[in-house]
């Protein structure tokens, strides 16, 4: 027997009530219907399970989280006795809460509770049954070993900030805002724009009930502005995050405007008296113009613009100055620098939204080639009444007005090449457009390309059916190719679309002059690293990942970090509206507890074992440890410590002890884990 | 011959990273070599040096530490903690005879499941080209003269 295991056998010097008991484990296998009963032989492990030592009794059952399987365990724990108990299933980040709730329910401390996870980890990453099953017995061994160890703990409080920071301005994130504002919680609201809005404010109509989007979008602009609850930050991102729920430390750079915004009243005329003219990428999407000082569109908010720095005249070559001398009010300020400013939280919201796919991505669509292709988000800013052409549907050259026009859906969506998923919005955008087409543009004919008609919503298929009866042609096909190399008469000087329309087997050419590609939603490019700022998951598409698909939408697996709108996934507005506010409600359900129940996982110091060498003063981030002077010895603070256990592993005179992860709990674990792998007992010869 | 040596790795896993990238890849249905037993730790810088040697001695083939890339830590810095433990372990199992391949130190963000897959398949590979590390024979240097009574539950 190793010395770990006499050490181990042995008890701990520290033992709590319930550890001196004869332990008395409970293992739950769970089949979860056949998330884990295909792969792994649950029978076969819980009948195995129930040879093992330690335990009283092992059971399979089809969904251990049901109520059935909770009261299972809640009568066991009763008429059984058990002090202990394991369910293997799936991962503790999903259910390990439910379990712990279900043996208090039964009297039991809910930290003698141990989950092994054999679903995420196990049946779900392979297909080999034989040894799915031998990894399952493993673990449910390691966590049997390991909960005979595990001793009650009590749970931490902490105060919960009433302060939420929410990140993005759009339509999630204004609304999220909003909520909470008027719930009485302060909100800071931080946009990585010059302007809140989002996407939606580039946008002329909303479907299906063709609103106009400013009309609706703009009074909660302004709402957001002047609520005495909200501090508005926008041309500011967020740079650090630190702490836990409840309590988080969040920097934030608020980039230069170089304009003073207690003096500038937001007249614009240092925008009018800007001589530098650039092509608008941003708000535009390339097909308009801005200044160097700019606002991205009239109704702004904050109303004050910007100055370009990398555009400006006067910061490139020294000269110019112009906005300097008509502003009315001196609120140019060229030495304005980046300020950085500390804020103290008490949960965060991310609302960071998408990016529209790169439609260059696809060349035989030719966008970027052919000048009279257009992407989705261009005609949008072209029907716009304040966008560029004022509201005209106009070639590129400006003046001509289409005759035929063609909207391919799916570009860059519901494509392996590309992405898989449907970008959910395109569908009736597309229709929208073929609506608006028609509407500013009597006579022109428009043809939708289309693989399917998503019209799941509240009248989305009346507004389909609306577009429909208006005339629209719409033509079952992926669209192959967009040229324009003409193959006969009629053809000359027109985009041909290459299609096979799928209803009736045939390949067609359908001659257009202006040509719209509905780019699909993508997770934005930075997705990962905003992720990982904030200390949440996102997929391999670069999408946050919510806590549970279907019930936990808006809440990701970080304690109080939450998601909404399409940062998430593809969303058009009502659901991005929805889950704003669904945050929201989250966050003041979590302020009004104003306390909120942490993991007891905390490191502490066994006084009479300390030397006082302090190595561990130093490693602990927080600052939690302590010295005190007149005794020599290392104290922990509690209230500081976050279980991170750096010091436990440090401690050369082991005195340090981490709760809920003690180092014979790990040891008794990884001798579980082990159990079959031990080399076989032989005689061994010492070395000569 | 094919090799058909399934290796034991015993993978310590942060809570905040490399578990839920665990999950992750589970959860995306990737499947890889379940050869990676996980033992779930807050940080890991929890991971005591004793904790790999306990796993190698008792039977696993190699260790797998995973946590949060630098820089991105749950709690700041922990796993450059974790890195500059493991720099002065590495020194200490290399007089052991133990293969560098052995024990490693993988970073993987909640959202690399995909990464965390490959890091296992690979390191999977790596101990099968090995063979299982014996502890006895390679860290003890003890030869086995006589077989025992099988007494123990061992293997049951």
């Amino acid at each position: 027997m190793s010395p770990e295991h006499a050490d181990r056998t042995r008890g701990s010097p520290h033992g709590a009530p319930g550890a001196e008991q004869e332990p008395r484990v409970g293992v739950y296998v769970c089949h979860c219907g056949h998330n884990i009963a295909n792969t792994v032989a649950v029978d076969e492990v819980a009948e195995w399970a129930g040879g093992q030592a330690h335990v009283t009794v092992a059971r399979d059952y089809k969904f251990m989280c049901s109520s059935l399987g909770q009261e299972l365990i809640e009568q066991d724990i009763k008429e059984r006795g058990l002090n202990r108990v394991v369910v293997a299933a799936c991962s503790p980040h999903m259910h390990e809460k439910t379990f712990r709730n279900t043996c208090q329910r039964a009297g039991l401390n809910p930290f003698l509770f141990e989950m092994a996870n054999i679903r995420e980890l196990g049946s779900w990453a392979t297909d080999d049954r034989e040894a799915a099953t031998q990894k399952a017995k493993a673990q449910v061994k390691g966590a049997v070993e390991r909960a005979v160890l595990q001793r009650p703990l009590d749970p931490l409080y902490v105060d919960i900030n009433p302060n939420t920071l929410v990140v993005g301005g759009g339509i999630a994130g204004l609304t999220a805002a909003l909520e909470l504002a008027n719930a009485g919680y302060h909100v800071y609201l931080v946009e990585r724009d010059s302007s809140i809005g989002g996407h939606m404010a580039k946008l002329d109509k909303t479907f299906p009930t063709l609103d106009c989007a400013a009309c609706i979008l703009t009074p909660k602009m302004v709402d957001a502005e002047n609520h005495p609850n909200i501090t508005l930050m926008t041309w500011s991102e967020v740079l650090s995050v630190h702490g836990y729920v409840g309590n988080f430390s969040v920097r934030v750079r608020k980039r230069a405007r170089f304009i003073n915004e207690e003096l500038c009243t937001g007249c614009g005329t240092c925008v009018e008296k800007c001589p530098v003219r650039i092509i608008d990428q941003n708000f535009e999407v390339g097909l308009g113009y801005r200044k160097a000082v700019y606002r991205n569109f009239p109704q702004a908010i904050p109303k004050y613009p910007v100055i370009d720095p990398d555009n400006c005249t006067f910061f490139q070559r020294g000269k110019c100055r112009a906005c300097e001398i008509v502003c009315p009010t001196d609120a140019i300020d060229f030495k304005q620098k980046d300020e950085i400013v500390d804020l103290e939280i008490g949960n965060i919201i991310l609302a960071t939204g998408y990016e529209q796919f790169d439609a260059r991505t696809i060349p035989q669509y030719g966008y970027g080639r052919l000048a009279n292709v257009f992407t989705s988000m261009e005609f949008e800013r072209m029907v716009n009444a304040a966008g560029p052409t004022a509201g005209r549907v106009v070639l590129r050259d400006g003046v001509t007005a289409p005759k035929r026009v063609g909207i391919i859906h799916c570009v860059g969506s519901r494509d392996k090449k590309y992405h898989e998923y449907c970008s959910r919005a395109c569908c009736m955008a597309a229709l929208k457009f073929a609506h608006l087409v028609h509407e500013r543009v009597p006579e022109a004919e428009v043809f939708n390309f289309y693989i399917d008609i998503r019209a799941a919503g509240k009248h989305y298929e009346e507004f389909y059916h609306r577009v429909l009866s208006e005339g629209a042609h719409l033509i079952r096909g992926r669209v192959a190719e967009v040229t324009d190399a003409a193959r006969g008469p009629g053809e000359e000087g027109q985009l041909i679309i290459q299609v096979e329309d799928t209803l009736i087997g045939k390949q067609r050419r359908i001659p257009v002059d202006m040509v719209i590609l509905m780019a699909g939603m993508e997770a934005r490019k930075d997705a990962r690293q905003v992720a990982n700022l904030f200390g949440l998951g996102c997929d391999f598409e670069g999408w946050f990942t919510e806590r549970h698909a279907k019930l936990d939408p808006v809440v990701t697996m970080t304690e109080g970090i939450l998601i909404a709108g399409a940062c998430q996934g593809p969303k058009a507005i009502p659901e991005s509206v929805a889950q704003g506010s669904a945050a929201a409600a989250r966050v003041a359900g979590m302020i009004g507890q104003r306390t909120m129940k942490m993991e007891p996982v905390r490191a502490s110091i066994d006084a009479d074992s300390c030397s006082g060498c302090r190595i561990c003063n130093n490693l602990c981030p927080y600052h939690a440890i302590v010295y005190h002077e007149d005794r020599r010895v290392s104290e922990v603070l509690t209230a500081l410590c976050q279980g991170c256990g750096a010091c436990v592993a440090a401690c050369p005179s082991a005195a340090i002890s981490g709760a809920h992860f003690t180092r014979d709990q790990v040891m008794a674990q990884i001798e579980g884990i082990l159990w079959d792998a031990r080399q076989p007992e032989v005689l061994w010869l010492e070395p000569a | 011959m094919e090799n058909h040596f399934q290796p034991i790795i015993v993978g310590f896993l942060c809570n905040w990273c490399s578990y839920r990238a665990a999950d992750l890849a589970g959860t995306a249905r990737i499947h890889y070599a379940p050869t990676m037993r996980p033992i779930r730790v807050m940080c890991t810088a929890r991971v005591e040096p004793e904790f790999v040697l306990k796993a190698l001695r008792e039977g696993a083939d190699g260790v797998l530490i995973a946590g949060c890339h630098p820089g991105e830590c749950h709690y700041v810095e922990g796993n450059i903690k974790a890195l500059r433990r493991f720099t002065l372990l590495k020194a200490l199992l290399r007089q052991f005879g133990i293969e560098e391949a052995r024990v490693q130190l993988v970073w993987a963000a909640a959202s690399e499941g995909k990464q965390l897959a490959e890091a296992v398949d690979r390191m999977t590979e790596e101990l099968r080209a090995l063979g299982p590390l014996r502890w006895r024979e390679t860290v003890l240097g003890e030869q086995p003269v006589a077989r025992r009574m099988a007494e123990a539950e061992v293997g049951g």
